[in-house]
């Protein structure tokens, strides 16, 4: 009995280069995000003194993020939170329209694996050239080549992780302290885990990422179903394959093109499968074939597989919106633009000044020497804003009660500095004769209010007496 | 040895086992994956090496690298105290009487005394300060010692009525069991009973005066507003430390109070005296 082989070693891919529209929308993507990615902790955003000039910006050690105009305090985490929900949600609006389309443009894997084969093919040659390479036995002249590249491949790596460092501290002073070899080691090993990782995940693992590593293919195909544009080949139109001077041939002249050029090394003849990931690569390819020998284009396209029993008869498909435009896709963009909504809202209701009130209950009142009840509070007021402000202090009930702050001398008015939170203490009084003082509880509010711009916020609590 | 065996529909090689007909097709793993397993074992070895891992009878093995997450407890406390030195030398040396709130060193005071008051305090005074019948409430604006700051440090420090130290707080009030009559106590517990209300018999209580004037006033004072160089309470306040109603009274006229508070001087460290001295004046109460 012949024991199969349970582990297999990966099949290399040598994808060649291919030119056509979807290449060109790929390479500017690739331009885009990579732009994005590498020049954003660059970008400066004067925020006033004392606080960080960089318009993105993680603040792991002050617990704030900075975005451009917007300050993000942990307590608004759910900005993040809802921010995630949308990116999700976006996934499956374009999955369910478009398939995988963010496997084949926008994912970061299939952009630096993009960028790695470039090199790979600057330095090494195309296809051919790095098939015979591989080949070839080790000697100067293919060690030189496969240094050259890992050693660029690298670089990029450094690059890359360099970049990720930068969104979490000031970026030109961590570039200077990485040059001198005096910032924290955990730049340095952030760096180092993310150059290994990009060059490995782009260099070596590729397509091995996305097949065996990546749960997102798995999922993707709950999001798709018979309307969801996806590349494929028409088979009705291309069968059988083979030599065009045969009688009765199909459109395919099975020249290998959309297999060559294919970065996940499959064939898209053989139908939809799960390497695929719709780089569309294929498409450009066997365009360019269609082209030379005269059909039309298209064997290779974008479509959609409830169109596939109308073009069999030799009818046209339904247009793209038709199928773009349905349930799913409208319930998906509807829940996406709610949450957006949703934090947009919640993004411009935010007051500037945060009150938030906590009874001292341990013990619940304090009995003054005169017979008066104390109460105390603890205050916490946050000032959100670049600058210093002075907010007064009161509260409204309807019993009679006093207040007091600590430390400040009778006065109910005090500072709270730029981007700080104060915690000020407070005693309410209420007199032996006063109501409040022999009732279980008083309801009262208290305000608080800027004194330079009349901003006001508030808050309920109660007053505890004591019962006789 | 035969051939590959190979499923038609799907053109891919099986393992050959089948069942009731059914084939198990063989699509190999990756070999890299293989690979990433044996390199987890290796880590896995090495960390049991390397880190503390197998539970013993009473402990766990130690690990080559002496790692414990006590020991990084330990070190970070000492990193915290190290930080922190400056701040206890000038608290040592400051004059507690002019920490204003707001200061970097009385914020330092107050958050360090906390934690040795709810440590050290909070079994007597509770872990709000609120105190319990016979342990007096810090939050108030009654005290029996003096309220000042210095004041309060010098109680905590010396503690009261206790033998350890030769500087605490000392005074004792006499039993009046065997020196009053009983209507002569019952008529002390009227006049004070009714120097903070109204509902009393006042025949009975000018009764009282007199004694008090005879007996209590020397400590408690002519208006029986206490005095502090004794740890005399004020009678006219709203505060009673044992109770404020007509038993309780009897009870402390008859056979005195003791309240004892040890030396913390003699327990903690002169910084700990000094914060939570600064913690108890800054509740509320403080003078």
């Amino acid at each position: 009995m012949n024991t199969p082989k349970l582990y297999a070693a990966r099949e290399p891919i040598f994808p060649r280069r291919v030119s056509g529209t979807f290449r060109r929308f790929k390479w500017w993507i690739m331009i885009v995000t990579l732009g994005i990615y590498y020049l954003t902790p660059w970008i400066r955003w004067d925020r006033g003194p004392n606080l960080p000039d960089q318009a993105v910006l993680i603040d792991m050690a002050n617990r704030r993020f900075y975005f451009f105009w917007i300050e993000i305090w942990p307590h608004e985490f759910y900005f993040v939170a809802g921010l995630l929900i949308m990116a999700g949600l976006g996934l499956f609006l374009f999955t369910s329209a478009l398939g995988r389309v963010w496997c084949g443009y926008t994912c970061p894997q299939t952009v630096w694996t993009d960028l790695y084969i470039l090199v790979e093919r600057w330095i090494e040659g195309d296809r051919n050239a790095r098939v015979r390479l591989h080949r070839a036995k080790w000697d100067f002249h293919k060690w030189r080549l496969r240094l050259t590249k890992w050693l660029v491949w690298l670089l990029i790596g450094v690059a890359t992780g360099g970049a990720w460092v930068f969104y979490f501290t000031d970026a030109p002073t961590l570039f200077r302290d990485l040059l001198n070899f005096s910032a924290h080691p955990v730049a340095y090993i952030t760096i180092a885990v993310l150059t290994l990782t990009t060059f490995v995940f782009g260099g070596f693992m590729r397509e091995q990422v996305c097949i065996y590593m990546c749960p997102w293919p798995r999922i993707q195909a709950a999001m798709m179903d018979p309307d969801t544009l996806t590349v494929a080949y028409r088979e009705w139109r291309g069968e059988p394959r083979g030599k065009q001077r045969v009688e009765g041939a199909g459109d395919c002249i099975d020249c290998m093109a959309c297999v060559n050029v294919c970065p996940m090394g499959i064939d898209i003849r053989d139908g939809q499968q799960l390497e695929c990931i719709t780089c569309a690569l294929c498409i450009d390819a066997c365009d360019d074939v269609m082209e030379r020998i005269g059909k039309p284009r298209g064997l290779i396209d974008y479509l959609a597989l409830s169109d596939e029993p109308a073009e069999r008869a030799g009818a046209k498909p339904r247009p793209i919106w038709q199928h773009v435009l349905r349930l799913r896709t409208l319930i998906y963009t509807a829940l996406w633009a709610a949450i957006g909504a949703g934090l947009l809202y919640a993004l411009f209701i935010r007051s500037d000044i945060e009150l938030t009130v906590s009874p001292v209950r341990n013990p619940t009142f304090v009995v003054q020497s005169d017979g008066a009840i104390r109460n105390i509070y603890d205050v916490r007021l946050r000032n959100k804003l670049g600058e210093d402000r002075e907010f007064h202090l009161s509260l409204t009930s309807d019993e009679i009660l006093r207040i007091e702050l600590e430390g400040r001398d009778g006065q109910l008015r005090f500072p709270v500095p730029a981007n700080q939170t104060i915690l000020q203490r407070v005693y309410v009084t209420a007199r032996p004769q006063d109501p409040a003082a022999s009732r279980d509880r008083t309801d009262l509010r208290f305000w608080v209010e800027d004194i330079g711009s009349g901003e006001r916020a508030s808050q309920a609590t109660t007053f505890n007496g004591r019962v006789q | 040895m035969s051939e590959k065996k190979v499923d038609e529909t799907t053109g891919v090689e099986t393992t050959g086992h089948s069942w009731d007909g059914i084939e198990e097709l063989n699509n190999p793993l990756p070999r890299w994956w293989l690979w990433t397993l044996y390199a987890t074992i290796i880590w896995g070895i090495g960390y049991v090496i390397a880190y503390p891992a197998w539970p013993m009878i009473s402990s766990a093995t130690s690990g080559v690298l002496g790692y414990s997450t006590r020991g990084e407890v330990a070190a970070q406390i000492a990193e915290h105290e190290a930080e922190n030195a400056q701040l206890v030398a000038q608290l040592n040396e400051a004059d507690l009487a002019t920490l204003a709130p707001g200061d970097d060193l009385h914020r330092y005071a107050v958050s360090r005394g906390g934690a040795v008051f709810k440590a050290q305090c909070s079994q007597c005074h509770g872990s709000g300060a609120a105190g319990a019948t016979g342990y007096s409430n810090l939050l108030d604006n009654d005290w029996l010692w003096g309220g000042d700051i210095e004041n309060i440090a010098l109680t905590i420090r010396h503690g009261i009525r206790n033998e350890t130290d030769l500087d605490a707080r000392y005074s004792e009030m006499p039993a009046y069991d065997e020196v009053f009559e009983d209507d002569e106590i019952d008529a002390v517990v009227e006049y004070v009973y009714s120097l903070s209300r109204s509902e009393a018999d006042a025949t009975l209580a000018a009764a009282g005066s007199e004694l008090f004037l005879d007996n209590c006033a020397a400590c408690h004072g002519d208006n029986a507003e206490g005095n502090r160089d004794l740890g005399a309470p004020n009678l006219g306040d709203a505060i009673w430390l044992y109770g404020g109603d007509r038993a309780a009274l009897e009870y402390t006229v008859r056979n005195a109070r003791y309240g004892v508070m040890p030396a913390w001087g003699q327990r903690l460290s002169d910084e700990d005296v000094r914060a939570v001295s600064v913690y108890v004046h800054s509740l509320g109460g403080g003078e």
